[in-house]
């Protein structure tokens, strides 16, 4: 098992000074490059000796990642935007105001400073067993350690479990998933643009990874649309403690409301299944529906179909009734 | 080359975990090249072969031929429908099993274990309906074998030896039954134990059931069975669509073959068929 010991094994560093020069590096290592943002997931794995890479390619040194730009289509966001200059954007307070609800909950300020919404999106699951080096399915075994009789599985998932049931911890990604973005991903080949819903992936797809980034991928920015801009959106973030902490469950919501009844509405849960899940059920129950206190409690009920908690997490169901029936009163606030 | 992959267990113990992928690509290539050297064989050793031996055509019309029907069943419906809806589930298991690993990702894992499932039920059904329905020794190799093995491959290396013509199932068609079955065998045995690893209705899932060894132990298993079944679906797909032996494959669609090649490749006294019945 692995034991943290502050000095991490030797890398080479490469610091390039733009896109194309990291685009360059990644291709060139491959597999065996790492991809440095802000660190915050970063260091624990390489402190840990758990994840061991031979090269690191840290994006700090590149401007054109880190800038905000409107348009009238919307909002594009570089992956190495401080999640606080995030939060403070004028633009993505006005009409996104759901991002920068989502971006205020992450961690404590001093990491908001240094994490990026790029990294946020793409951090790896906080499962411990798999953190500390346990040779689980997520880390190429074959078993699933927080899944076994004994395990102790108070923060995994309830829904969507494939053998593995780690769970997504971005509190960004439900919002961003919930405004339809859209992530820009580059490589040696060129660059494609993939929906935030397809962004990530499950375990029933790919096991060892969270999104659908591979060797030689750079996420380098983020696209909202203008589609939901200045709707009535609702975030909350449920945690064992208010800072520092990740997520037991959240919800982002972006609703479209006319006369008090919803025309659309998108509804994103997080920390309940091993990626980001949209509740369309729900979102379709909702749509051309006053909001009413028993619609909500309605909603509640179609959210928690088909969960199936492990032996210490069964709170999560009332907690993911409880954030879909309070984010659907929101849509009516 | 690796052929295991290994792991540690919570005690830092080293453990089997799988095949490597290693096998899996040897396995594909070892296919591969076997049809690449049959189909060199087949164009130029085998009219070598056939011209040596030319003349001995069949006899179609006379003596015991004479009460030979138009049409001969090779295989009944329930065996047909066992051996498509074999075929279906086995491919959706290579398919599921194996196109992720080499890149091609979508949700496999239901589509898998319910193919294992159906292709269970189907070899159970099958081996109720050979032993009592069918002539169960057909299919099996005996101590006789081993002559007319001999006596096989002496004449394609160019001998001029007797070869008795097939029974109702030629020597290579029953050696590959039997790889089919150990093969079958090991993937569907550990295949029903790695139930519990995953979700389903049919077992509460229970990682803690066998030690971590005996797990690897499993995994391996399955992997070198399946790694087996890619090499012997290659080859069999090969042959079934190749013309020489799309007499064969019809049989297995239509039920029946006909007369002439009845004649041309099976011993009467070996496959007895009479006129009423078409077999006995």
């Amino acid at each position: 098992m692995a034991v943290i010991r502050d000095n991490m094994p030797a890398f080479e560093l490469f610091q390039p000074a733009s896109t194309d020069d990291a685009l360059g590096l990644l291709n060139q290592y491959g597999a065996e490059a790492w991809v440095l943002a802000g660190g915050l997931d970063t260091w624990d794995w390489l402190k840990d000796r758990v994840k061991r890479p031979s090269v690191v390619v840290d994006l700090g040194k590149i401007p054109s990642l880190r800038e905000i730009q409107a348009s009238g289509t919307g909002l594009e966001i570089g992956a190495m935007t401080p999640l606080s200059e995030v939060v403070r954007h004028a633009a993505v307070q006005e009409q996104y105001q759901l991002l920068a609800d989502a971006a205020a909950v992450v961690a404590s300020p001093q990491i908001r400073n240094q994490g990026t919404l790029g990294g946020n999106v793409s951090q790896d699951t906080r499962c411990w067993y798999y953190r500390d080096g346990w040779n689980c399915y997520r880390a190429g075994g074959n078993i699933c350690y927080a899944d076994t009789p004994t395990a102790m599985n108070r923060e995994h998932c309830v829904l969507g479990a494939s053998r593995c049931v780690a769970v997504n911890p971005s509190d960004t990604a439900p919002a961003l998933m919930a405004l339809d973005a859209q992530m820009v991903v580059r490589n040696g080949s060129g660059e494609r643009v993939v929906d935030a819903a397809a962004f990530f992936v499950g375990p029933e797809v790919d096991i060892e990874r969270m999104t659908v980034l591979e060797p030689g991928d750079l996420l380098t920015a983020v696209r909202i649309p203008s589609t939901w801009a200045g709707a009535r959106f609702y975030f909350e973030k449920s945690r064992d403690r208010q800072v520092w902490d990740f997520a037991l469950g959240s919800v982002a919501s972006a609703a479209k409301v006319r006369d008090g009844a919803i025309e659309d509405i998108r509804i994103v849960v997080n920390g309940m299944a091993p990626t980001p899940v949209r509740l369309t059920a729900v979102e379709d129950e909702v749509r051309g529906q006053t909001v009413t206190d028993s619609l909500a409690e309605q909603a509640g009920q179609i959210a928690i179909r088909g969960v199936k908690p492990l032996a210490h997490n069964g709170y999560k169901v009332s907690l993911l009734k409880n954030l879909v029936i309070r984010s659907i009163r929101g849509a009516g606030a | 080359m690796e052929f295991f992959q290994w792991g540690s267990n919570p005690w830092g113990q080293e453990i089997l975990i799988r095949i490597s992928m290693d096998i899996l690509y040897l396995a594909f290539w070892a296919g591969i090249a076997f049809i690449l050297f049959h189909l060199i064989y087949a164009a130029v050793w085998v009219p070598k072969l056939v011209r040596a031996h030319a003349g001995g055509g069949a006899d179609v019309g006379t003596g015991e031929a004479a009460h030979v029907p138009e049409k001969i069943t090779r295989h009944t419906l329930a065996a047909r429908a066992f051996h498509w809806i074999m075929a279906a589930s086995m491919l959706a298991l290579l398919i599921t099993g194996f196109f992720p690993l080499v890149g091609v990702e979508f949700p496999w894992l239901t589509i898998h274990w319910v193919s294992g499932v159906l292709l269970t039920v189907s070899v159970l059904y099958h081996i109720v309906h050979a032993t009592f329905f069918l002539d169960f020794w057909s299919i099996w190799i005996g101590p006789s074998d081993i002559k007319e093995a001999v006596q096989r491959i002496k004449r394609q290396l160019g001998q001029d030896v007797e070869v008795k013509k097939h029974p109702k199932y030629p020597l290579d068609h029953r050696l590959y039954h039997l790889a089919v079955t150990l093969a079958g065998f090991a993937v569907i045995g550990t295949g029903l134990v790695m139930l519990f690893r995953i979700d389903t209705p049919l077992v509460t899932k229970n990682a803690y059931l066998l030690a971590d060894e005996t797990w690897g132990l499993v995994y391996v298993l399955h992997g070198l069975g399946s790694a087996l079944f890619v090499m012997l679906t290659l080859t069999h797909i090969y042959f079934a669509v190749r013309p020489d032996k799309i007499w064969l494959t019809k049989s297995m669609l239509f039920g029946y073959v006909d007369r002439e090649h009845y004649l041309g490749h099976h011993d009467p006294k070996r496959w007895v068929v009479t006129r009423e019945s078409g077999e006995e």
